[in-house]
């Protein structure tokens, strides 16, 4: 299905993204492009299998995420707010919300 | 022997004293910068930590203790910049190591930079860095591939005898083919991704450049392993890859997939990587025919799968807590936007755009879970061909490397690339380029094995006896003095 100007406003305003009238009409072309390159997949049969979710291998899927639940060192409020563009009096600040 | 180790041989001269790591270390550093000019492989190069590290290393017993190592820009090293080649991170310093980067750290390994690469790790060419295209050592008017390419270039001219990169799609083992060395992405869960800047979490893996298999091998079992911190690492152990290398290969079966070698392949590379399925028939191996018919769909599965993690984990770069924001936008949805507009490059916007689109209300179940429903059978097709061989003998890349600029505004053409790369890792499978031979033009071929989860020792091994048997001895014209 050919993906409109719409489209991609939309698209780009979902993903927090500006874009220009320039981008528009050079995105608009290859994101087509490639929408159709994907779509050959509609001639693949795939009723009856299930979607392969994540990556693991069996291996990965037997091993237990969790690691016990204590206390260890941090950052820091001074470390983790070290590179940030805007911080004051240990928080991140940010351009008015409202 | 004409492929030595070069970690071996390194570490013998400085038991014997007739060198240093101070010195070697030196020679690297010195390396990198001057051709750095020429190459744009290093986006930081750590002059100083790096000789104060080399003369404290001299007596440590690891087993990379004074090697030289390069990391991809979008690992996380204490004290150097992660940029990820874009400009909405810069000159960001992570204040934490990657497990990766600790577990080298903790055998002696010096860091001596961080390398250029795509921009979040998308691309194929190197040219989607914000810090400009890395030149390929063996032409410098020719792309290096991607998107590890600086880390591929840095070990092909000599500057580093190993490298680290992350491969989602073929990014360690194309840029290795079309710079002639070696390049592992190990199984999906052998190497811990903390420190990694996360691209496609399904199908990241940090991997290993060395222009030998054992030098690979040597570095692999120093990172790969279990990590609390990255919940995907798998509880497997870690064998001692490098002292399984010798053993025979007799015997192995190797798969031959006919249909990956008709349309789009050069000409030149077919006979080289059929050349090399001879050479692997006289050191005894069966080859035998395989099968993955739904191979031909990777790319369509990948650019769906890979996109649409790709718009979420980049989400977190919004101007908040690290790297650049945008000024003049007094307002936070504006910001955002802006800071995201001005900070990413075009390939990424265009990803994060398709990523959003094929996750969208109403296209969901048509992109995202159809692709994952393919990926289902390309991961079937694999288990029956591991059912009848050791491993799958492929080319890397469907071509030598190619001109800077002359795929750049064709984004398909670029991603036509990965073709025989991205299987891998939409299956969760190890793979790894060994150089073949150079073209008629002197550019590097190599051909691909693949193997099951957990096979490294298997892929290790047969591209070792590779290289015994047929020694790629030739340097590129940009090499270290």
């Amino acid at each position: 299905m050919p993906i409109s100007v719409a489209d991609i406003r939309k698209i780009a305003e979902l993903a927090h993204i500006e874009i220009t009238e320039d981008e528009l009409n050079v995105f608009g072309p290859q994101m087509s492009e490639i929408v159709q390159y994907v779509e050959q997949l509609n001639a693949v049969d795939t009723s009856n299998i299930e979607p392969a979710l994540g990556g693991l291998t069996p291996e990965g899927e037997r091993t237990d995420p969790a690691r016990g639940d204590e206390i260890r060192p941090s950052l820091g409020q001074k470390v983790a707010l070290s590179e940030a563009p805007d911080a004051a009096s240990g928080h991140f600040r940010v351009p008015k919300v409202l | 022997m004409n492929n030595p180790s070069q970690i071996e041989s390194l570490k013998i001269r400085i038991a014997a004293g007739t060198d240093s790591a101070r010195a070697v270390v030196e020679r690297s550093v010195n390396a990198a910068e001057q051709l750095n000019e020429t190459l744009n492989a290093f986006l930081d190069i750590g002059r100083n930590a790096s000789l104060a590290r080399a003369n404290s290393v001299g007596t440590h017993g690891g087993l990379l203790a004074g090697v030289p190592i390069a990391i991809k820009d979008n690992i996380c090293v204490r004290g150097m910049q992660t940029s990820c080649g874009s400009n909405i991170l810069g000159n960001y310093q992570p204040p934490y190591n990657a497990t990766v980067v600790e577990r080298l750290l903790n055998e002696g390994a010096v860091i001596i930079g961080k390398t250029n690469c795509d921009e979040f790790a998308m691309g194929s060419s190197n040219e989607n860095s914000a810090f400009g295209a890395v030149k390929n050592p063996w032409d410098i008017h020719r792309v290096p591939g991607g998107s590890s390419g600086g880390s591929a270039a840095a070990v092909a001219a000599g500057i580093v005898p190993v490298a680290l990169g992350s491969d989602t799609g073929g990014s360690v083992r194309q840029p290795a083919s079309l710079c002639g060395v070696v390049g592992l992405k190990p199984t999906y869960g052998r190497n811990s991704r903390y420190g990694l800047v996360a691209f496609a979490s399904s199908l990241d893996q940090v991997g290993i450049f060395g222009t030998t298999a054992a030098d690979v091998a040597t570095v692999l079992r120093v990172i790969a392993g279990r990590d609390e911190h990255d919940s995907t690492t798998a509880d497997v152990p870690v064998p001692d890859y490098a002292n399984e290398i010798r053993a025979p290969i007799a015997g192995a079966r190797l798969g031959f997939p006919r249909a990956l070698y008709g349309e789009g392949l050069d000409d030149e590379v077919r006979e080289s990587v059929q050349n090399v399925v001879e050479v692997y028939r006289q050191l005894g191996a069966e080859i035998v025919e395989v099968d993955l018919p739904h191979a031909q769909y990777a790319i369509a599965v990948y650019y769906i799968i890979a996109t649409a993690e790709a718009s979420s984990n980049l989400a977190r770069f919004d101007g908040v807590r690290y790297g650049f924001r945008a000024e003049e936008a007094p307002e936070l949805r504006q910001m955002y936007r802006k800071t995201r507009d001005e900070g990413f490059g075009p390939e990424v916007k265009r990803r994060i755009m398709l990523g959003t689109y094929v996750l969208s209300a109403g296209y969901y179940d048509a992109y995202y879970r159809k692709a994952q429903q393919v990926r289902t059978l390309i991961k079937n097709d694999f288990r029956n061909a591991f059912a009848e061989c050791d491993a799958i003998i492929t080319p890397t890349a469907p071509t030598t490397a190619f001109a800077i600029g002359e795929k750049v505004d064709d984004p398909l053409a670029m991603y036509l690339n990965d073709i025989y790369t991205v299987t891998a890792n939409l299956a969760g499978v190890p793979g790894i380029n060994v150089p073949c031979g150079l073209s008629s033009e002197r550019l590097p071929i190599g051909f691909q094995l693949l193997g099951p989860y957990w096979s490294e020792p298997v892929l290790l091994r047969l591209s070792h006896a590779y290289q015994e048997a047929r020694p790629f001895t030739e340097r590129p014209p940009v090499f270290a003095q």
